[in-house]
């Protein structure tokens, strides 16, 4: 075979080997597949609302429902500070960016185990299914934010004690660090679930946990301080603060410590993508 | 020049049987971390190695398969369950890796593991389309483009925008494979999909494929269905306990797949299907020499009993049939063709036939016997024995060889 031959015959357009390096995350296939993206976050709007008769309107009557409930029990009963915002607003500004960010980890934790059937029989980059659900969940977010807006300027015609602040325009950047905390960990967590079922369990009753360890119900300046390191080591923390701050007014919030969720972030995905990339060729085998 | 569109290298799949891991977290761990250092593993119980098979401990599905499939061939394989069909397709298709080896691929790959992958139930007949064409590899372009198409192929029209949930099981079926149908990839795999669906569907299924084929696209057909695979696939390979057992012409593969199970020149009476009074009683078969030459005499020796409780001699005419391994009829040794009915005394008879040369050219052949009287069937055994034809001839030194056709006649040839 001439040397022509030879290059021409070297030219495959796929080669299937055992490993794959660690770092390669495949990303223009999955950016080929957008499509596909799409119909999955389309297909679990659909399956989630058909039937139901108020549909869709679930995504509004859950945060409404939430904060009103926070606001009787641990406002009113409780008589928790709310760093001297209106209760409603306090709570549903939370709650809003902690569904977006326990529902991408829940998600995504339990992507491979839902979908087993389909990824044993068809091949798509498996890194489609959390990504679309961290999408799914950014359509959720959009609307409960909306929500929360109307409240908002509802609280402020009436005069509340609420006021913008710079720190609005990192609403962007705190979306992007909760849905990179939310796949990091959902991944981390998935990739371990296919071998160890149990951890399942764990997981949800971890969110649970992690919710009263994150400044959700209380702020930050009313935690004592041989506490106060918990709410320092979450990630969690300053997303939550920084958005209070920014749209309400108040909260304990610096550069540095944003700093530290985008380090924390970074060093989960990594570690996400490590252990995704060693489990996703094979996990098939042993889900 | 070469035109390999898929190059299979040495590949090897390995399964871990039993419980997956040590059983607990730590250990797994200490596991992962010697290997992510490349250090053996602490916790494997026998040799690290894994180019052999492994007592308890795990199985080859695949053991060092080496292949290659041209552009347009239309390549079927064959082989019991758990030879590693599935498991090839599935490295194909990306589904899951190999433990070792390397494939190369030239094209896109399109595979049908299973019709209807990704319809969910609660979407709509249209919805599911885009949802499965996406889900295969189409863009919703693609989709849209074909659409008409894919909807007219499955016959469901008028209940494309009903939720699939109420769908039968038949027009699942068929609007799941019309989408597969229409993926148009260069190199197409199929897995027993035929496997579902009524007889018409399946001749639909296959003359897609075969006009996949024909459009000079690179087709691979797992199937256990040898009819198909002889229709549609001109070449085959079969797979026996992971390695390649044979890779050839069709007709020749299947022979192989067929004739494995069998033993040549073991006489086998099964009780299951023999028919007949039983008054009298094939004991044994045989043929002298075991492997006959084409051209050349040989004998077929029958040994029957005749029941003590018989008070004279049977008059009976004996029938010795020969079939291709597929079952298809060649030509019978016949005693009532000669009006040659024989006298069985009691107890142990041998009857011997004896043809002035065998006309069966090379290859394995089935044995039917018959034993009987007129309409009375006194024994008929089907399928007694699986023998194997050699090459001979009729003059010395001009070997006959097998074309396709299974007889050979001698004749008188003159001007």
């Amino acid at each position: 075979m001439d040397m022509m031959e030879e290059k021409a015959a070297e030219n495959w357009d796929l080669v299937i080997t055992p490993r794959k390096k660690w770092y390669d995350l495949q990303l223009r296939e999955v950016w080929r597949y957008r499509d596909l993206i799409s119909l999955f976050v389309r297909r679990d709007f659909v399956s989630r609302y058909k039937q139901t008769i108020l549909g869709p309107l679930w995504l509004i009557i859950q945060p409404i429902l939430n904060s009103l409930v926070f606001t009787v029990v641990f406002g009113n009963i409780a008589r928790l500070s709310t760093d001297g915002l209106p209760p409603m607003l306090f709570y549903m500004s939370a709650t809003v960016l902690w569904s977006y960010f326990s529902n991408c980890l829940t998600g995504t934790s339990q992507t491979f185990i839902q979908n087993a059937h389909l990824f044993g029989k068809v091949y798509f980059p498996r890194l489609v299914m959390p990504v679309s659900i961290v999408i799914s969940n950014l359509i959720t977010l959009a609307i409960q934010f909306a929500l929360f807006m109307g409240f908002r300027f509802y609280f402020s015609a009436v005069n509340a004690a609420v006021h913008f602040t710079p720190w609005a325009w990192a609403f962007p950047l705190l979306i992007l660090l909760m849905a990179g905390l939310g796949l990091g960990f959902g991944i981390i967590v998935s990739s371990l679930t296919t071998k160890y079922r149990d951890l399942n369990y764990l997981v949800s009753f971890g969110v649970s946990l992690w919710m009263y360890a994150t400044p959700v119900l209380y702020p930050v300046s009313s935690i004592p301080e041989s506490w106060r390191w918990i709410a320092v080591v979450n990630p969690i923390t300053p997303i939550v603060e920084t958005f209070r701050a920014g749209f309400l007014g108040q909260g304990t919030v610096s550069w540095a410590r944003l700093g530290y969720s985008g380090a924390f972030m970074l060093v989960v995905l990594i570690i996400g993508v490590v252990i995704f990339n060693r489990v996703e060729k094979t996990f098939i085998d042993t889900v | 020049m070469s035109n390999t569109v898929i190059s299979v290298e040495h590949l090897s799949k390995q399964y871990d049987l039993g419980v997956i891991g040590t059983g607990t977290l730590t250990r797994d761990f200490e596991r992962w971390w010697a290997r992510a250092r490349g250090k053996p593993d602490p916790y494997s119980p026998v040799v690290q190695d894994y180019s052999r098979r492994h007592a308890d401990d795990s199985i080859l599905a695949l053991d060092d398969v080496s292949f290659a499939v041209q552009q347009g061939e239309a390549l079927g394989i064959i082989g019991r369950n758990g030879a590693g069909k599935s498991t090839l397709l599935k490295i194909l298709s990306r589904v899951t890796a190999p433990t070792s080896g390397v494939v190369k691929v030239k094209g896109r790959i399109g595979s049908l593991l299973e019709v209807g992958t990704g319809f969910h139930p609660e979407l709509t007949g249209r919805e599911n389309v885009y949802l499965n064409g996406a889900i295969l590899g189409m863009k919703k372009a693609e989709v849209a483009r074909k659409f008409d198409e894919i909807v007219a192929f499955s016959g469901v029209e008028k209940f494309i925008d009903t939720p699939v949930k109420r769908y039968s099981s038949g027009m699942y079926v068929r609007l799941a494979f019309a989408v597969a149908a229409h993926l148009d990839p260069e190199i197409l795999i199929v897995d027993e999909v035929l496997a579902v669906g009524d007889a018409e569907f399946q001749k639909k299924c296959l003359g897609k494929m075969g006009d996949v084929a024909g459009e000079g696209r690179t087709v691979l057909f797992v199937s256990h269905n040898m009819g198909s695979i002889q229709n549609l696939c001109p070449r085959s390979m079969l797979l026996r306990l992971g390695k390649i057992a044979s890779m050839d012409h069709t007709s020749r593969v299947i022979s192989e797949y067929l004739s494995a199970s069998r033993e040549p020149n073991v006489f086998y009476p099964n009780e299951g299907e023999r028919l007949g009074t039983q008054r009298v009683r094939v004991e044994d078969f045989r043929i002298e020499p075991p492997n006959p030459a084409t051209g050349l005499p040989a004998r077929f020796i029958l040994q029957l009993t005749v029941p003590e409780s018989e008070n004279q001699n049977l008059q009976a005419d004996f029938s010795i049939s020969f079939m291709t391994e597929q079952g298809s009829k060649i030509f019978q040794l016949h005693s009532g063709h000669i009006r040659h009915e024989l006298s069985l005394k009691k107890g142990l008879n041998t009857i011997t036939a004896e043809p002035e040369y065998l006309p069966l050219t090379p290859g394995k052949y089935l044995v039917n016997l018959w034993v009987g009287s007129g309409r009375i069937v006194y024994d008929w055994i089907p399928e007694a024995l699986s023998f194997e034809v050699v090459p001979g001839s009729f003059n010395e030194g001009v070997l006959i060889d097998n074309r396709g056709y299974p007889v050979v006649v001698n004749a008188r040839w003159h001007q």
